[in-house]
């Protein structure tokens, strides 16, 4: 859809193009290490600890506070208030070490310098004398201790072991899902500048500056108004930024109110991947019930996640893979069980799906056993799983999936992407194909959106309009590529029905909106679109009184037209209008309120209704597989996905392409390495290796579901694109296994664990090999 | 410490830099020049690219002292008058962005990618690429915006 003749420029449902795309390909849009340096900055690194878990025995400082360049460096006794910034306030988080580190890369202390290389020279010259204690670095490790970082979820609907027990068929198994690095292209940074009395300014690169702003208050034992924080834009974040920024920014807070200075924490690319949480690795334990057509009857599955050290998000992440255990299938019977492992690695954070990946993984890993089992299509068996009217619509957490979409979508991709004409000719080819093996796999996603956490469901917005007509837009919604800006100038936009260069996009910041809750869960636009609606909505509301009155005309014949308003049978144009609104001294600013309805969620009785909606999609990938060496390329994807009545089609297509191509790396190629001393050994690109432009599928067919508005008032009826479109990669991984299984004839379960890298697939293939030799 | 000089976006330029200072951090630390960006740190990411002589460079790969005498073209040079070029209009213009931080380096690899192949194939820019990182995009639009930058600059 263009711009129609004679709308407005940017309206709702038009693929507006990002709002600082112009900065941006000239180089001139400001990320924070952009922003000109205040004379006397001082820049501070971190000394972190070489032990993954130790007593610290002693601390000599002395030869860092001597190096050259050094204006002063920091322990936790340094800290005014709590040395926490635990997300949660569990207590559990030290900004600095005190007695004790448990992990390998911990922050110990903090140099300032008065250049970047002076204190990352300094910060290597601490002795540090170390107690070594027993670490436990994996999910193996910690699982017989069971040390947890928060409670565990249950979530049992009906008798799992009874179904079990009576189903003629049953299986069990175990499935390892690897972690992932955010990769954020910007890593994280904190500039702050001290100000009068106890205030404080911080520049941060977060999703969430509400938290950021609370943390330093409870750093520095200030209250909150003394405060705030600002970040006009990120460099990516993905998750990686909603609460790992707290560390870099109270930092920054600390070293300027200490030294009166302005200060900046900027730590190089592989510190930042060695200090901050990354998405959790998970071991899935699972044991499935059905029938001999592939009817699912009970299911059984318990989810270890490696948390890391500390808790931060890892609560409501472990509890979101429990809610999409079931992805798009009814499980008559269920127990679902999360284990949040405590381990002596980072700890780990949200990620782009916060856990529903990982939990959508284990879902389909009992499809495609439940398909060997039965020799069928795994096709055929997510089919016949679907949720479906009735009792069968009820999740194991009791909401009810009231919606056909996910059978919709899965039908109209298993048509437009020629599933089965291409399953026969795959077949074909792979029984004449001695090395080379193509597999396929078409598979649903449904992704519940809000947060879980009832409270964060809320958002507000400021909407100034100057006497001039141009608009003031600020909420405390973030932006970090997603395009949620833009997206929020065009409700505004269209609201007042003035072209969207009338509508001022701002820097998010404490001082403006407070309270605000992370930009995360997709719920960016869900959320801040209406409050910003709401603000517009009120200011409309005093102007339409007003013109009624000063025009004499009923209410209901004032409209707002592009460009214009019409009162009555006269059009004034807007500047004009709003010119005549000041003189009358009517206000033209106003904030807006949003709290997303019908949502509660009981934990401890595992009922409720946690999610406002479910976004959908599918995905069809194809792969070839070079069996003598393990390597692959996608040849093909087919995605359908439903975005509702979308605001912004452009940037939802950049949502469903990226996030496709990064749900990709994580189960392909991304590997998280740690040796046997808690190191992390992948924490640079030469190591770690996110998708290149040549791994994009060779043929990549996206389309969004056409004319389908949420059911759900949400704002225009369109639905949350940030995170769903991720598990459309699950795909990929079950090509590849589809792949894979095709050397053994299809009569076992590859059971490939992601990542699929190919020294994985070439083990696969060769255990497949060897246990088709045996039976 | 050592005085380099060099040709800026068309400006002479010049400052006192440590011998070990990177061509980046005197663009963007002497010359105020953000926009080209860090990712890295480790010549991997390709935020950081630049023109030297024309040749795309990861200006976190050369030294400053390296570049003496050079032209050395940024991110900031590549619009003549104001007027975008067309590999920057195209980026905009076709969703070649998200977050914007791998910008401004991919822009000026496809800028040198064009300059020596006026029509490459999608194979062409995507082998080109590969030593540019984004993590937003998946490349679709990427690979799209130079394509419509070639055809564009063919009048
Ligand atoms: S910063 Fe130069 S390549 Fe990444
Ligand atoms: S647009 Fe964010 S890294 Fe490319």
């Amino acid at each position: 859809m263009l711009d129609r003749p004679g709308a407005i420029t940017g309206a709702v449902s038009t693929p507006r193009q990002h709002d600082s795309g112009h900065k941006h390909v000239a180089g001139r849009a400001i990320y924070i290490d952009d922003m000109p340096e205040p004379p006397g900055l001082l820049h501070v690194y971190f000394g972190t600890s070489s032990e993954a878990h130790a007593r610290i025995a002693a601390l000599d400082l002395a030869p860092v506070r001597a190096a050259e360049g050094v204006a002063a460096v920091f322990t936790a006794a340094d800290i005014p208030g709590e040395n926490d910034i635990s997300p949660t306030h569990r207590h559990d988080e030290p900004i600095l070490a005190t007695d004790a580190v448990h992990f390998a890369g911990q922050p110990i202390f903090a140099v300032a310098a008065r250049t970047r290389d002076q204190a990352r020279r300094a910060a290597r010259l601490a002795n540090v004398t170390y107690e070594p204690l027993a670490a436990a670095l994996s999910i193996e490790a910690a699982k017989p201790a069971g040390a947890m970082v928060t409670e565990p979820l249950t979530l049992v609907r009906g008798d799992a072991d009874a179904a079990m027990g009576t189903a003629p068929r049953s299986l069990t198994g175990q499935m390892r899902i690897g972690g992932q690095d955010h990769f954020y292209l910007e890593g994280q940074i904190a500039l702050a500048l001290p100000g009068e009395d106890d205030e404080v300014t911080v520049y941060s690169s977060t999703q969430h500056p509400s938290e950021i702003q609370i943390m330093v208050a409870q750093t520095l034992d200030v209250p909150a108004n003394a405060v705030t924080v600002e970040v006009r834009r990120m460099g990516g974040a993905f998750g990686g930024k909603e609460t790992q920024g707290n560390l870099f920014a109270v930092v920054a807070a600390l070293v300027a109110k200490k030294t009166g200075r302005a200060a900046k924490v900027r730590p190089d690319r592989d510190d930042d991947m060695i200090i901050t949480g990354k998405r959790h690795d998970f071991l899935v334990d699972y044991a499935v019930g059905f029938d001999d057509d592939g009817r699912i009857m009970g299911v059984d599955m318990t989810y270890a996640a490696r948390c890391g050290w500390s808790s931060d998000l890892s609560g409501p992440v472990t509890d979101r893979s429990l809610f999409h255990a079931d992805n798009c299938y009814f499980y008559p019977h269920v127990r679902l069980a999360s284990q949040p492992l405590k381990t002596n690695t980072v700890s780990n954070t949200a990620f782009r799906g916060f856990g529903g990946p990982q939990g959508m993984l284990g879902g389909e890993r009992l499809i495609e056993e439940i398909a060997f089992a039965t020799t069928k299509d795994p096709l055929e068996i997510r089919k016949l799983n679907l949720y479906g009217p009735g009792e069968r619509s009820l999740t194991p957490y009791h909401q009810a999936v009231e919606e056909t979409t996910a059978r919709d979508i899965i039908e109209t991709l298993e048509g437009s992407s020629d599933y089965w004409m291409r399953r026969e000719e795959i077949d074909a080819y792979n029984s004449r194909s001695r090395v080379l093996k193509r597999g396929l796999a078409l598979t649903p996603v449904k992704f519940g959106i809000a947060f879980t956490a009832t409270h964060y469901n809320q958002a507000g917005a400021l909407v100034h309009i100057y006497r001039d007509g141009s608009i003031h837009l600020n909420h405390g919604g973030t932006e970090m590529g997603q395009g949620l800006y833009v997206k929020v100038a065009q409700v505004v936009a269209e609201e007042f029905q003035v072209d969207i260069d009338r509508v001022r996009i701002t820097a998010t910041t404490t001082g403006k909106v407070p309270n605000t809750s992370a930009t995360a869960a997709s719920a960016g636009s869900d959320l801040n679109g209406m409050a910003a609606q709401a603000a517009a909505r009120t200011i409309k509301n005093r102007l339409i009184a007003f013109a009624a009155e000063a025009w004499d005309v009923p209410p209901d014949q004032i409209a707002f037209l592009p460009g214009r308003v019409r009162i009555g049978q006269q059009d004034v144009p807007f500047a004009k209008f709003i010119g005549r609104a000041y003189m009358a001294r009517i206000s033209l600013s106003s904030t807006g309120f949003y709290k997303t309805p019908k949502i509660h969620w009981d934990r401890a009785k595992g009922r409720g209704r946690p999610f406002h909606y479910f976004a959908y999609g599918a995905a069809c990938s194809e792969v070839c597989v070079d069996t003598l060496t393990g390597e692959y390329k996608v040849e093909r994807v087919d995605i359908l996905h439903d975005v509702g009545n979308s605001l912004n089609p452009a940037v939802d297509m950049g949502q469903i392409e990226g996030g496709f191509v990064q749900g990709m790396g994580w189960l392909t190629t991304e590997e998280l390495w740690w040796d046997d001393k808690g190191h992390l050994r992948t924490h640079a690109p030469s190591t770690y290796k996110i998708p290149a432009c040549g791994d994009r599928p060779r043929v990549f067919n996206v389309r969004m579901v056409h004319g389908v508005r949420n059911s759900e008032e949400t704002i225009y009826r369109s639905k949350a694109v940030g995170e769903p479109p991720l598990m459309l990669a699950i795909s990929v991984l079950h090509a590849l296994s589809d792949a894979v299984a095709s050397v053994a004839g299809h009569r076992l379960c590859p059971r490939l664990d992601p990542p699929a890298t190919p020294e994985r697939v070439l083990q696969t293939i060769d255990r497949l090999r060897a246990e088709d030799a045996a039976a | 410490m050592p005085t380099v000089s060099m040709t800026v976006n068309g400006q002479p330029a010049a400052g006192e830099v440590e011998g070990r200072t990177l061509l980046v951090e005197f663009l963007r630390e002497h010359l105020g020049l953000t926009g080209t960006h860090v990712g890295c740190d480790t010549s991997q990411c390709g935020a950081c690219v630049v023109h030297v002589d024309g040749k795309s460079v990861k200006s976190c790969t050369l030294l400053a002292v390296q570049a003496v005498g050079t032209e050395v073209t940024t991110i900031e040079g590549l619009a003549t008058n104001g007027t975008l070029h067309p590999v920057q209009a195209a980026f905009k213009e076709h969703h070649g962005l998200q977050c914007g931080f791998c910008t401004p380096g991919m822009v000026m690899s496809a800028v040198d990618l064009l300059s020596q192949n006026a029509s490459p194939s999608e194979p062409e820019i995507r082998e080109w690429l590969e030593g540019n990182i984004c993590r937003c995009t998946g490349y679709h639009n990427i690979v799209k915006a130079i394509d419509a930058a070639a055809q564009a600059m063919k009048g």
